[in-house]
């Protein structure tokens, strides 16, 4: 039995914590959410460029490092972990996995490297009204590679480069790529629940848009992808919820009410053993998650939605009971439970909320008990 | 990351299995019949005997005594393997896991020497009696006396929830030495012969309608001083040795959901909107199990995997039974209330599934309860592997007869 990182990998997430820990520090992500301008921190993103991390899985013949996902994975859980500004999801979980999924060689071999290098961010363009995502919201088309409509909320739409859009041809969904600086584009920020995670409204007038993939199967890629990303996500929530469960814990421990530290409370120690237990069984069903991932089993959609289902419900419920420990302290700005609360939410919506995910598994079940 | 033995393990794992393919016993399944198991006991002690002799039995203990000399992750291997075939019930699980150990930790070299062959090869039972009507979570607060006559001891009190007790040949006791110190200084191990004199067994008659455990009364039972295990006075620490086993056994846990049950029962039965299976609330439901019992049962992936690496298994494998205990009891009535009135027919042949789900609605609150309640291993997590403080410990301080008992 293997189920484990190996001491390398275990190695890399060591070195990416020391990273983060020196150039990550709250007061970068504070330094995000205090200005609404900016929606990343460009040096930070600079540096984990040259760290390599962008270009992790990237094959080495377009740039990458030619690691595995599992490298991936244990960098995600420490980006997760320092609530990093970065556009790193959306460019890497997202686009530059859509690519690795559909891409021609040409696109591959003009995009990937610059992805690598910190050249290009990405963004996917695929929700245009409130709900779970389907093909009956899609109104977005393509005609003579021509793209029109709108799409909102884009995750980083409003600071990215490229993005993977999906819309109809002739009445069949498909992806495409757009190249945001064309004419055709119009952009406007958000404004969203997690500052330090910015969104945009993406409006398309006849902006240029490349084929991605074939006609017709856009929304079945458009789910691959998200498959993929819950998977790395999944870490990223974890990293969350760990570190929430250790502020609470520090918490619990130096805080005094009654003559004793809250901490030897039964109320607070069951409250956080319940986070411990959530986010014990989220990081089992993500290392599941990342062994599919991996290996291109066909468990992958199972198991992605295993681990999405119990990853957000793990880093909701760290994020509020640990609020919720710290009291009316909890509740103010300048404490950074909220921080959390937010960055929670984000990325419990990010690629599909939990309720839209519940059902994608249980129709994986069904067809699995059919067959 | 993958599930694959290594060349050592797969080699093992082959002996394993071609050693049971050549030597399990074939056997009928039969009904879980509590107490009345006795009828298999022949057959758990040969099968007991088999494994001894060729090293399958106690897989990691050293071969001095009559264990394997081998490694915790050929254990798993070994347990794994035999899960696969029809064998007997083991009766040995407590004595074995727990008791012995204590013996092998903390007991005299003689009571090694006597005890531990023996309970290996299956040849002796053993049951722990620590559990009392006024102290289970409390164990510590027990009450049974144990007073010094000459080189004797004469035992005098009440055990409860002992397992296995009506067929065990020894059982581990704790017992109260001293009144007249704080509680946990006041306590005294011993070994006692399950069936001398002033050994009383009775069943409990189990709200499921089972009796799987016993009380255990003592009158004027007189043992010698030399079955103490372990120093006057010493108790606690000795039971701390026993409970840390219990942990170690009970900690695995899994199982609790059957997704395959709820997805045929939610498929054959209708709600009011339609097939239950296309009901969102259910198909929620049964996301959110699926994703607890492949939680844990990934989790002792993890575990294994520690294993396998010759490493200490991390803090993650004391989450098992307070996840699955609970889930079997969702599980269980969500699945009742699905049959609507039929539900409440215990009939097999009237109500296939409804039974089965019955038989778990009246099992959890046992496994919530034992071997330490939810309540128990939440302050264990709490305390073992986050690192927050104790409660206050009112009677920590107090001699014993003078804490307040509420009766």
């Amino acid at each position: 039995m293997n189920f484990d990182f190996s001491d390398e990998q275990k190695f890399l997430k060591d070195e990416a914590r020391k990273f983060l820990d020196a150039r990550c520090g709250i007061a970068v992500v504070r330094g995000v959410l205090d200005h609404p301008e900016r929606s990343y921190d460009e040096g930070l993103w600079k540096a984990v460029a040259a760290q390599g991390w962008l270009g992790a899985a990237i094959p080495e013949a377009y740039g990458g490092l030619g690691l595995s996902h599992l490298e991936l994975c244990v960098i995600a859980e420490e980006i997760g972990r320092a609530l990093a500004p970065l556009p790193f999801s959306s460019t890497v979980y997202f686009v530059t996995e859509a690519l690795l999924l559909a891409g021609s060689e040409a696109q591959k071999t003009k995009w990937l490297p610059k992805i690598s290098a910190g050249e290009v961010i990405g963004c996917f363009a695929t929700v245009e009204r409130p709900g779970a995502l389907d093909e009956s919201q899609v109104q977005a088309k393509v005609e003579s590679g021509k793209l029109t409509g709108a799409k909102i909320p884009v995750t980083d739409g409003a600071v990215a480069d490229l993005a993977v859009v999906l819309a109809k041809e002739a009445g069949h969904p498909r992806l495409w790529l757009v190249e945001l600086a064309g004419a055709g584009v119009t952009r406007e920020a958000l404004e969203t629940l997690d500052p330090t995670r910015g969104a945009a409204r993406l409006v398309f007038a006849g902006a240029a848009a490349e084929p991605l993939g074939e006609t017709g199967e856009g929304m079945a890629l458009a789910q691959a992808v998200m498959d993929r990303a819950a998977v790395l996500l999944a870490f990223e929530q974890i990293g969350g919820a760990d570190r929430a469960l250790e502020m609470a814990k520090q918490y619990a421990l130096s805080r005094y009410a009654f003559g004793r530290p809250i901490g030897s409370y039964q109320a607070i120690k069951h409250k956080l053993a319940d986070i411990y237990i959530k986010n014990e069984l989220a990081r089992s069903n993500a290392y599941y998650g990342a062994w599919a991932l991996t290996t291109g089993a066909a468990e992958l959609p199972l198991a992605a939605a295993a681990a999405r289902v119990s990853a957000c419900e793990a880093f909701w419920f760290a994020a509020k009971e640990n609020l919720q420990t710290h009291g009316g302290m909890g509740f103010t700005w300048e404490v950074d439970c909220h921080l959390f609360y937010r960055r929670a939410q984000q990325l419990g919506l990010v690629a599909g909320g939990a309720k839209a995910w519940k059902e994608r598994l249980v129709g994986q079940l069904e067809r699995r008990n059919v067959a | 990351m993958d599930f694959n033995d290594t060349p050592e393990e797969a080699a093992y794992r082959a002996k394993a299995h071609s050693w049971l393919e050549a030597n399990a016993p074939k056997r009928q399944p039969r009904p879980e019949t509590g107490l009345d198991d006795s009828g298999s006991m022949g057959e758990s002690r040969a099968w007991q005997r088999k494994k001894a002799e060729a090293g399958y039995a106690c897989i990691t203990w050293p071969k001095e005594w009559g264990g394997g000399g081998g490694a915790s992750w050929q254990s798993v291997i070994f347990s794994q393997e035999e899960s696969r075939f029809d064998t007997p019930p083991n009766p040995f699980a407590i004595g074995l896991g727990m008791c012995v150990p204590t013996i092998m930790t903390v007991g005299a070299q003689e009571d090694k020497e006597r005890f531990v062959r023996p309970a290996v090869q299956g040849e002796e039972i053993w049951c722990q009696l620590f559990s009392e009507p006024s102290g289970g979570s409390d164990a510590a607060a027990a009450r049974t006396r144990a007073v010094r006559d000459g080189d004797d001891w004469v035992i005098n009190g009440q055990k409860v929830w002992t397992s296995g007790a009506h067929y065990s040949d020894f059982g581990l006791l704790l017992a109260r030495t001293d009144p007249d110190v704080p509680k946990h200084k006041g306590l005294t191990m011993f070994w006692i012969d399950m069936k001398a004199p002033g050994v009383e067994v009775r069943p409990i008659h189990q709200m499921s309608g089972a009796s799987n455990f016993n009380e255990v009364y003592f009158s004027d039972l007189r043992i010698k001083d030399s079955q103490r295990v372990g120093g006057v006075g010493e108790g606690w620490r000795v039971a701390l040795v026993t409970l840390m086993n219990e942990r170690l056994a009970v900690g695995g846990g899994g199982g609790g959901s059957n997704h395959r049950r709820v997805l045929k029962l939610a498929s054959e039965i209708r709600t009011l909107t339609g097939l239950a299976l296309k009901d969102n609330g259910l198909r929620e439901k049964i996301a959110d199990w699926f994703v607890q019992a492949e939680g844990l049962k990934y989790t002792t992936y993890r575990t294994m995997t520690a294993l396998s690496r010759g490493q200490t298994p991390g803090p993650e494998s004391s989450i098992g039974k307070v996840v699955s205990a609970s889930l079997m009891q969702d599980v269980a009535n969500t699945a009742m209330e699905l049959e609507d009135q039929f539900g409440i027919i215990s009939d097999p042949d009237l109500a296939p599934l409804s039974a089965s789900f019955q038989t778990a609605l009246m099992n959890a609150p046992g496994m919530r309860i034992a071997g330490g309640t939810d309540e128990i291993l939440r302050n264990i997590i709490a305390e073992r592997v986050l690192g927050l403080p104790q409660d206050v410990r009112l009677d920590k301080d107090v001699a014993f007869k003078d804490i307040p008992s509420g009766r």
